[in-house]
């Protein structure tokens, strides 16, 4: 086969200069880093061949190895929960001890999706939609259906050699903890330095390096159960990154945190993903997560991969509308106003002295919306905002019925 | 290059349970005054049965199956090492860990989870005897003759008493991983823990010593696992169990355990396969 041939440069530890260039094809998303070569015609090569791969729902190893990597490859994976289910009552109870009706419940539905090395992806979608099964397969903890599917993690299988695998990644699950409740934090670090046998001067390295970054130094020898939300989840991090991994799962990091906190942590995970090229998969339900760090998103819903693209190109294809929201005094008021307004322009929301109107730029420009407002009101203030993320999100789990 | 590697690695392992022996131990050593009121339940429980047993003993010495000194030796080493043997004593947070699913922050390390808890029991239990054993021999060595404990039976019996310890306790250890292990089935250990406790404290000669069971019970007894945590060191102490015995019964330890450790480590893979991590 040809791609062997394909003059991508080998990949090694240290990437100077390197960088990801994204390009779709066939509906998946390829990422990938070439160091010498950024020839075009090299990367339809690529693309050809990952197509052609793909056609066989393969990608051996060692092609990946020699010329391209992708970190993460997930292919038609599937977990399925049996779950007993029974009605309320005592008749139904007894009648449960002899007979058991169990429901089986698709967690994960044929999923797929490629992540590069060096990406951070924001993993979205609403509760109990197959997020956390997710991170629990990628992280080797959770064996997913055995009949069909590959999931291929820097070259292993995380649940077959689940103890080499975990070495390269860190995990921060945000509604559990690892640090030990009793004892200063400095303790778990400790702890866990000897289990990963990380050396000491790389230890001492690290957790200055993280002491710093995360600001630490104040909490490091506090008991674990006399810090605040947002020390113990910095805490929780830098456990997670004790040990140099290359790829770091979270799962829900900023749950529960005060907004300084939150800023903090995002602060955190952008430059350890710029300096180090750590791979990051964030799961979340803050949108301002995702927008703060993660320029390619993957929406899940009902267990089913639906949707893997950038926020931008997202926005833009959903944002058809703005939202303009005016400050006005005298006049007619706005719900007189609401009548006579043309079509592609709604008003959202009216109270006396400001008011709220979204406009379907497909049909009205803003520029014509505000000439239509400004004419019909004494404008005191006026601001034009595309839509924000949240009700992107919203309005892909309405497109998407989850 | 590869096995230099291997060398270190193999080291390193061993080093990294040797790292959770050393906090758990140091950390099981903190609770002092739990040890006291142990000591104390243990000294009088063991006055009780050493009355008991010599009351039996008084009726009809000819009935007895062992020597009223071996008896009463069996019962304080029972009292002193209660703490290593007992069948009872349960990590409970290993068990918070499964029904909670804090167990996928084991699972993310590169641990074996079989290891791990073995070495979690064996050093809460070795803390915890540490703490307990040795108030109750001093004071056992220092009552009177037939209440008191003599000292072990001879050379040999001394190092098959030390031997057969460690043996004891490490098949006390694999067997109690299988509590852990079917709560990943039943996800609720009390009824495992019930059923577990009573089998193990009556076949394994803690409630009665196996020779006072009836003949062909005991003799099959013998045969199994249980009998070969506390029963095999206590006899040889005291000289009941004796010269190419104590060998036999050593190989039994042996044999159980390998049985025991590679039968649960078996088991475990097969939990953590179908294992649900509970919770979101």
């Amino acid at each position: 086969m040809c791609y062997n041939k394909i003059p991508f440069a080998p990949l090694t530890g240290e990437r100077p200069g390197a960088k990801s260039s994204d390009q779709t094809a066939g509906g998946y998303r390829l990422c990938f880093r070439f160091q010498s070569c950024r020839n075009p015609k090299h990367v339809r090569c690529f693309r050809a061949v990952y197509v052609y791969l793909y056609g066989t729902d393969f990608v051996l190893s060692e092609t990946k190895r020699g010329y391209f990597l992708f970190m993460i490859e997930m292919h038609h994976i599937s977990k399925t929960f049996r779950v007993a289910r029974r009605n309320a009552g005592m008749r139904e109870a007894v009648k449960a001890l002899f007979r058991r009706e169990y429901t089986e419940i698709r967690a994960l539905n044929d999923v797929s999706f490629t992540i590069g090395d060096g990406e951070m992806v924001g993993y979205i979608g609403p509760n109990g939609a197959g997020k956390s099964s997710t991170i629990k397969v990628m992280s080797g903890i959770l064996h997913p259906d055995m009949d069909e599917g590959t999931c291929v993690i820097d070259d292993r299988i995380p649940w077959k050699q689940r103890k080499e695998h975990v070495r390269n990644i860190g995990v921060v699950f945000g509604q559990r903890s690892q640090l030990w409740w009793d004892v200063p934090v400095l303790d778990s670090y400790e702890l866990i330095r000897d289990i990963y046998q990380i050396d000491t001067t790389v230890y001492k390295r690290n957790l200055d390096e993280l002491t710093e970054c995360l600001h630490l130094s104040e909490i490091l020898r506090t008991p674990v159960r006399q810090l605040s939300l947002g020390q113990r989840m910095r805490c929780e991090i830098g456990a997670s990154l004790l040990h140099d991994p290359r790829i770091l799962f979270l799962d829900e990091p900023t749950i529960g945190l005060d907004a300084v906190s939150k800023i903090a942590v995002r602060d955190f995970i952008r430059r350890r993903n710029r300096e180090h090229g750590t791979t990051v998969i964030l799961t979340t339900h803050d949108m301002q997560d995702i927008e703060a760090l993660t320029e390619r998103i993957l929406l899940i819903g009902k267990g089913r991969i639906l949707l893997d693209g950038s926020l931008q190109e997202l926005k833009s294809r959903h944002s058809g509308v703005r939202k303009i929201t005016v400050s006005h005094s005298g006049g007619e008021t706005a719900a007189e106003l609401a009548e006579q307004l043309p079509e592609g322009i709604v008003c959202t929301e009216n109270q006396p002295g400001q008011s709220s109107f979204a406009v379907d730029t497909t049909r009205l420009g803003v520029s014509e919306a505000i000439g239509i407002l400004s004419g019909k009101l004494e404008i005191t203030d006026l601001s034009v905002a595309g839509a924000t993320a949240e009700e992107l999100v919203v309005s892909l789990y309405e497109e998407f019925a989850i | 290059m590869t096995t230099v590697h291997g060398k270190s690695n193999h080291t390193g392992i061993l080093r990294k349970y040797c790292t959770y022996f050393r906090i758990r131990f140091t950390s099981g050593l903190q609770y002092r005054a739990a040890a006291m009121a142990g000591v104390a339940t243990q000294f009088a429980w063991g006055f009780l049965t050493v009355l008991l047993y010599k009351a039996f003993w008084e009726a009809d010495p000819d009935a007895f199956p062992m020597g009223i000194a071996q008896v009463t030796s069996y019962m304080w080493l029972r009292q002193a090492f209660l703490a290593m043997f007992n069948s009872w004593t349960v990590d409970g947070s290993i068990l918070s860990d499964i029904t909670g699913g804090n167990i996928a922050y084991e699972l993310v390390r590169p641990l074996d989870i079989y290891a791990l808890w073995f070495t979690k029991n064996f050093s809460m239990r070795a803390a915890n005897v540490t703490l307990r054993f040795l108030p109750v021999l001093i004071v056992a060595a220092v009552v009177p003759a037939p209440y008191g404990m003599s000292l072990p039976a001879g050379v040999p019996a001394a190092l098959g008493f030390l031997v057969t310890m460690i043996l004891g306790a490490f098949v006390t250890c694999a067997l109690i991983m299988f509590i852990y292990i079917f709560t990943f089935f039943t996800m609720q250990p009390l009824g495992v823990r019930m059923v577990f406790n009573a089998v193990t404290d009556f076949c394994g000669g803690n409630l009665v010593p196996l020779p006072f069971l009836p003949p062909a019970l005991a003799a099959i007894l013998e045969y199994t696992p249980f009998a070969a945590m506390q029963n095999v060191p206590f006899r040889i102490y005291s000289g009941h169990i004796a010269g190419w015995d104590i060998l036999r019964h050593m190989g039994m330890q042996v044999m159980w355990l390998a049985v025991l450790v590679l039968l649960g480590a078996l088991l475990m893979k097969k939990a953590l396969k179908r294992a649900v991590i509970q919770g979101g």
